[in-house]
């Protein structure tokens, strides 16, 4: 976020706070908010914590020589040892390789999912936010129709029409039902921006509608739609994990932090080997967490306001 | 109010057959139709064919949108698939009742800890207590209720012993007072895996709007009439905080069904949720769609019963 100088440090140490390049440009929000999130305890850990998570996931054939597939019938339900960290699941499969592993595609589908939900959402919600009048209604009559259904049902409903559910397709899906949300949030900001003047200065001086929305309705909102979209990736973890869990997200043997939490159905595997479930819990409660400590970090450095707690 | 009320009410039809066009489009959008399972693949295509138009599977979208209809209204979900062609009707009949107790026991759950422990909270800012409650919300927030579920099935009901891990009753002879315990001991831990989303949420709601109400105008009046601090607090803050918790509570009920589903699965437990489940890995669609016409009916009420009822408990509120 610091603009890098190529200047030499102002001797003088009561004007060093005004670098060189500062001096005739203020802070931007974007600075002031950085410093605050800054001074969020919690965020900052809960950044660490996610960027040790993803280092791990990417780092996953440097921490475990199995593969995470590989089924093993003669080392079934094997407890922790020397060589199995975390010891082999029902299948004869390493449960720590299948934790790293599993870790990428739990990351990657919430990541996706949530990237591709607030794609969605940003351009139904300007469309309908920046335009108003019939467009609107008949968007936000739309957005009825699927938030009539709750998420969850619709989205096993619509998994439950396709044959196979496999990264790419579980992604749309979820982004196909969970747009709505966003689109309402934008919708609702880009209503009251468009009544200012800057927007009809923007329209005096000939701007396109592509222009203003993107230039100067999506900056204005972008607190929002940044805080809500850390928050949605931190949901579509639990969702993509609750739908591996109960055998209706990603199928085996691909791993996923919710289809090995799926084992855990069988009370004998519960009881006996908690090594086998706990750890992917776990690490779905610590990545959510974290993720949830970054965005309401978020909140209060886009929205000083907000500073109730 | 009463005009509120009203065209409240008329937004409401209009949702309700929203409602109904998109489980009618996804229903429609099932591969394969009623025969296909139902038939011999063997007969010949043109029996076939006469069925499908004895069927009326060969009218027009909105023709079959209206037989659809007609027939939900008077209670024909149509025949399962997979349950030996049982009344779809009836299956859900044999777990609403189970489905709506769990939830209920959610609720107590939820109320009777979120808004106690809110008021603490709020009253003691900062205090150890406060500090606590806030980790819980944000613990409550973040864990998989399938994950919590798992943890307390794990503690209480095979380490401690306290708790049955499944089903409704241990003891299908008993009945009356004892049934009626036995079926609270069995909910107790699925009541509580699915009420903690909402005891996070409730609590941090009554916590902040208790310390709006008690920064307000009025609140410092009564304060300086002399009024004692619990009569400031049922009398004034209370009323005022409860508002948006009620408001809540109407969601809350349309969640509490669909959020059923998962926390169902994890106990076995025998509701709709478990039901929706099976039906969904068995693409026994005539069930999924009535399940689904009944969750997002749900949805729509609680939020109808909602609105109207902020609309009666807060006379401020003017909708224009």
């Amino acid at each position: 976020m610091e603009t890098a100088t190529s200047q030499p440090p102002n001797k003088n140490p009561e004007f060093n706070e005004f670098n060189s390049s500062k001096v005739k440009k203020s802070k931007s929000p974007f600075q002031l908010a950085f410093r605050r999130f800054l001074k969020n305890k919690l965020a900052v850990m809960g950044v660490i914590t996610l960027f040790i998570i993803v280092i791990m996931s990417f780092a996953a054939p440097l921490l475990t020589d199995h593969s995470p597939t590989k089924t093993n019938l003669l080392m079934v339900e094997r407890p922790p040892s020397e060589e199995h960290i975390l010891g082999t699941d029902s299948s004869g499969r390493d449960i720590w390789s299948r934790l790293l592993y599993g870790s990428r595609v739990s990351l990657t589908v919430g990541f996706s999912a949530m990237l591709f939900t607030l794609i969605l959402g940003v351009i139904i919600g300007s469309i309908a936010g920046y335009y108003g009048g019939k467009i609107d209604n008949i968007i936000m009559r739309i957005t009825d129709m699927v938030l009539a259904l709750p998420f969850l049902v619709l989205t096993l409903t619509i998994i439950s029409l396709v044959p196979k559910v496999s990264v790419p397709l579980l992604v749309t899906i979820i982004a196909l039902t969970a747009w709505p949300n966003m689109a309402r949030i934008i919708r609702g900001s880009f209503l009251s921006l468009r009544e200012q003047e800057f927007v009809l200065g923007a329209r005096a001086i000939g701007a396109s509608d592509f222009r203003i929305i993107f230039k100067h309705l999506i900056p204005n909102a972008i607190g929002p739609i940044v805080v809500n979209a850390t928050l949605m990736m931190a949901t579509m973890i639990i969702i993509e994990s609750g739908l591996s869990f109960i055998g209706m997200g990603i199928p085996q043997p691909q791993p996923t932090w919710g289809n090995m939490l799926s084992d855990a159905q069988n009370i004998r595997i519960l009881r006996d080997h908690w090594y086998a479930w706990i750890p992917p819990g776990f690490c779905i409660l610590v990545t959510v967490l974290a993720i949830n400590f970054i965005g309401d970090g978020l909140r209060d450095a886009f929205d000083p306001k907000s500073d109730r707690r | 109010m009463y005009k509120y009320v009203i065209r409240r009410i008329l937004i409401f039809i209009p949702m309700l057959f929203f409602l109904t066009v998109i489980v009618f489009i996804l229903a429609k959008s099932a591969p394969g139709d009623p025969f296909s399972t139902m038939l011999d693949p063997n007969v010949d295509q043109q029996v076939f064919e006469e069925r499908r138009e004895a069927l009326g599977l060969n009218d027009s979208l909105p023709v079959q949108y209206v037989r659809w209809i007609s027939s939900v209204i008077q209670g024909d979900f149509g025949q399962s698939l997979v349950y030996n062609g049982r009344e779809v009707s009836e299956l859900i009949n044999d777990r609403f009742m189970n489905t709506i107790y769990l939830g209920l026991v959610a609720l107590f759950f939820t109320l009777i800890v979120a808004i106690p422990i809110g008021i603490y909270s709020a009253k003691n800012p900062y205090s150890p207590l406060d500090y606590f409650a806030t980790g819980f919300g944000f613990l409550g927030l973040a864990i998989p209720n399938f994950f919590f579920g798992l943890i307390a099935i794990y503690v209480f009901a095979i380490h401690l012993g306290w708790f049955p891990a499944q089903g409704t009753v241990s003891n299908p002879n008993i009945s009356g007072f004892q049934e009626f315990l036995d079926r609270i001991h069995h909910m107790i831990l699925p009541g509580i895996t699915l009420g903690l989303a909402g005891t996070a949420t409730y609590m941090r709601y009554m916590r902040s709007e208790v310390l709006d109400v008690l920064g307000s105008d009025y609140v410092r009046t009564a304060k300086a009439k002399g009024m004692t601090d619990r009569n400031v607090l049922y009398k004034h803050t209370l009323r005022n905080a409860l508002i948006p918790i009620i408001t809540l509570m109407g969601f809350e009920f349309g969640v509490l069904v669909s959020g059923a589903v998962i926390t169902e699965q994890v106990f076995n437990y025998p509701g709709l949720g478990t039901l929706f489940i099976d039906s969904t890995i068995n693409r026994d669609y005539p069930v999924v769609m009535a399940l689904c016409l009944i969750f997002g009916a749900f949805i729509l009420v609680g939020n109808l019963l909602a609105d109207i009822f902020y609309s009666v408990v807060d006379p401020r509120i003017r909708y224009d």
